[in-house]
């Protein structure tokens, strides 16, 4: 694993328009993407993702702050000049080229000789098994192939980097699926910083290094899958990814970075402690679905309430329980290992216990 | 099931019945069309068929008697003392001017029209409606009043021509008047609306996402516009091209004004068969015969355009 710098952004803020009705797409955002990297830009629509993915590609220029491609500052430059390809979500395939002439098209702006745009070429179709269909027009091919078409002329170039813009988004369930696989498949390949942009949080989650989460056009958390899925900082982060439920508690004492915590419940946790919550501080608490265990009411649960509704999914069961005095709902799932097991019927008081490893402090 | 089971066959054949009245329907609703096209057109152009192998009368019209005199001096003429035949120079000028304006206009067309479509392709979808809006304004008016209106411009005392007094640019006024360059610019200001729509029409369609993707895979802007837009606008290149060529080939109002009696171009010179020639076949021949040049060039054009397109895609 190389540490070498791919791409570093800098302070960088892009403000689209001008006057009242000036939109600030990005806000300040500084980030740096190592080489060989698979690291994922992720967030709903409007966040700001797809503008860092086209100032980085060169379609747009920032307003203020600098990109930085291997150490070298390229944020003015245009997109020819930069050592970056971008696959984009609507593929922009030439109509009026083959799957071939396609592919060659970089190859032969870069002013390749023939023979080597050639043999490149052959292996782009191989590496993403489209062989046989060279000589199709792209509109004669389905959604599938036009996508590796895409991508193998953005990866014929040899890109620094490769921009890869929600390009799963127009694929059927069982399409993307296959196409998760093989991303990551020609990411270890070809060993290209691969810059993917996208809203599906399991996309992400599957074939990402890093991931950054974006709203508002700002980077929340940058991270790795099982960083931001077990250990969100921030609220927007946690409900975001994933199902979560949040906790209101009180910090009753901390010495140093060791805390104590009170639940709704009353009982009292240790708990490691950031440094900026002091005493008296209300803090929320995240915590999955899947990291609560049903237990009997009684003094070894941190919560106490009553099942509200139970869904079977085959393989798990989701309690919804009504936690005692504050009524809030928590949402508890359960594999089912040995089978749905029918202790608990709706309306059953019952105890929750949480680790406390798997109690997250969020920082707002 | 057992009167559901004729439903199907009865379903299809009121179908084919209703298709067929359908199909039926059109042909009544292009009826007019068709009925002018005959009369019209078709009608017309048989007239002039045949008036060309027909004998001039003494004052105009013709005379029912075949003859081939009227082909003969489309290209060749007869000295009237010594009946020697030799090639009539003077159509062979006036076929090669008109061809050669047309050409030019149509180049220049091309070269105007082109970045003023995609500039308007560009624009936002308001915009847009002006200003294709502001590109049809100049076929709010009659013809022969925008050509005097050119003249207005360029003649000796007009604008171009005191303002290059004024500025002491040149000592004594530039003759632009009366030049096959006048001739084109004319043509050039009538017919380039009709080269800038098409190419707007088939520019409007091009999903700028490829323009991008150009620039994304090292094209320059020049490498852009040539692998990518030029390609796929070109059916808009070749209507527009076609639209500007033809009826540049037959002007008649624009040579006659901007060229005077010096730069006739073939339109004037069938007007002058009809009028003072008093040779309506010969008219009538020289009529087939621009008929036959705007065929060639056409089908010389498309078959190169589309040649050119084999290679690219």
């Amino acid at each position: 694993m190389s540490a070498a710098v791919a791409v570093e952004a800098k302070d960088v803020s892009k403000i689209f328009g001008a006057g009242p009705g000036e939109v600030r797409a990005l806000d300040n955002v500084s980030v740096t993407i190592r080489q060989n990297e698979f690291f994922t830009l992720l967030g709903p629509s409007g966040c700001g993702k797809t503008t860092l993915l086209r100032l980085i590609a060169g379609f747009e220029m920032p307003t203020e702050g600098s990109i930085l491609l291997e150490g070298e500052e390229v944020a003015h430059l245009p997109p020819f000049k930069r050592h970056v390809n971008t696959v984009f979500q609507s593929y922009a395939l030439f109509p009026h080229m083959t799957v071939a002439q396609n592919i060659a098209f970089g190859l032969e702006m870069l002013g390749k000789p023939k023979a080597e745009v050639q043999s490149t070429v052959n292996a782009m179709l191989k590496l993403v098994r489209m062989e046989e269909l060279n000589g199709r027009r792209t509109s004669q091919i389905s959604g599938g192939q036009q996508q590796r078409v895409a991508l193998a002329r953005a990866l014929a170039p040899r890109p620094k980097v490769l921009l890869l813009d929600e390009p799963l988004s127009a694929l059927d369930l069982k399409l993307r699926k296959e196409m998760q696989i093989e991303l990551k498949r020609m990411q270890l390949e070809t060993g290209i910083t691969f810059i993917f942009v996208t809203h599906d949080q399991e996309e992400a989650l599957t074939m990402s290094d890093r991931i950054a989460v974006m709203s508002k056009g700002k980077i929340l958390q940058i991270g790795s899958p099982t960083d931001i899925y077990e250990h969100p900082t921030v609220r927007f982060v946690a409900d975001f990814i994933g199902e979560t439920n949040f906790i209101e508690a009180e910090v009753m004492q901390r010495i140093a970075t060791d805390g104590q915590i009170k639940l709704p419940s009353g009982v009292v946790i240790s708990h490691p402690l950031s440094e900026n919550v002091g005493v008296g501080a209300k803090v929320t608490l995240a915590v999955r679905p899947e990291r609560i265990d049903l237990v009997r009411p009684g003094t070894e649960a941190h919560l106490g309430g009553t099942v509200q509704n139970i869904v079977y999914f085959g393989t798990d069961t989701t309690f919804h329980v009504a936690l005692d005095g504050s009524g809030q709902e928590v949402t508890v799932r359960v594999q089912n290992r040995r089978g749905h097991q029918e202790v608990l019927k709706v309306g059953d008081a019952v105890g929750l216990r949480i680790a406390p490893e798997a109690m997250q402090i969020l920082k707002d | 099931m057992a009167d559901a089971k004729p439903a199907p066959n009865f379903a299809a054949r009121a179908a084919a019945a209703a298709d067929r009245r359908d199909t039926r329907g059109r042909w009544l609703l292009s009826a007019p069309a068709l009925l002018i096209l005959l009369f019209a057109a078709i009608g017309p152009l048989i007239i002039v068929v045949i008036y060309s192998f027909l004998k001039k009368g003494g004052y105009g019209g013709v005379e029912w008697e075949f003859s081939t005199d009227a082909w003969t001096s489309v290209v060749f003429q007869k000295d009237i003392f010594t009946d020697e035949i030799t090639i009539a120079d003077a159509h062979l000028l006036i076929f090669w001017r008109s061809v050669k304006l047309s050409f030019l206009t149509t180049v220049m067309a091309l070269a105007f029209g082109f970045p003023t479509a995609y500039f308007i392709a560009t624009r936002n979808e308001k915009s847009r409606d002006l200003w294709l809006f502001l590109i049809t304004i100049p076929f709010w008016t009659n013809l022969l009043i925008r050509t005097f209106a050119v003249m207005e411009v360029i003649r000796n005392e007009g604008i171009v021509n005191s303002i290059l007094l004024g500025l002491g640019l040149v000592d004594a006024p530039v003759q632009i008047m009366f030049t096959d360059f006048a001739v084109m610019m004319g043509l050039l200001y009538v017919y380039l609306p009709l080269m800038v729509l098409p190419l707007y029409a088939s520019m409007e369609r091009i999903d700028f996402r490829l323009v991008e993707a150009g620039y994304d895979l090292y094209a320059t802007r020049w490498h852009v516009l040539r692998r990518v837009i030029f390609p796929l606008v070109k059916p808009g290149v070749i209507a527009g091209s076609i639209l500007v060529f033809i009826p540049s080939l037959g002007a008649y109002v624009t040579p006659r004004v901007l060229g005077g009696g010096r730069n006739l171009m073939l339109g004037n010179l069938i007007e002058m068969q009809f009028g003072q020639g008093r040779n309506w076949p010969l008219g009538a021949a020289l009529s087939i015969t621009l008929m036959a040049i705007v065929m060639v060039a056409l089908l010389f054009y498309v078959k190169n355009a589309s040649k050119t397109g084999a290679r690219h895609g």
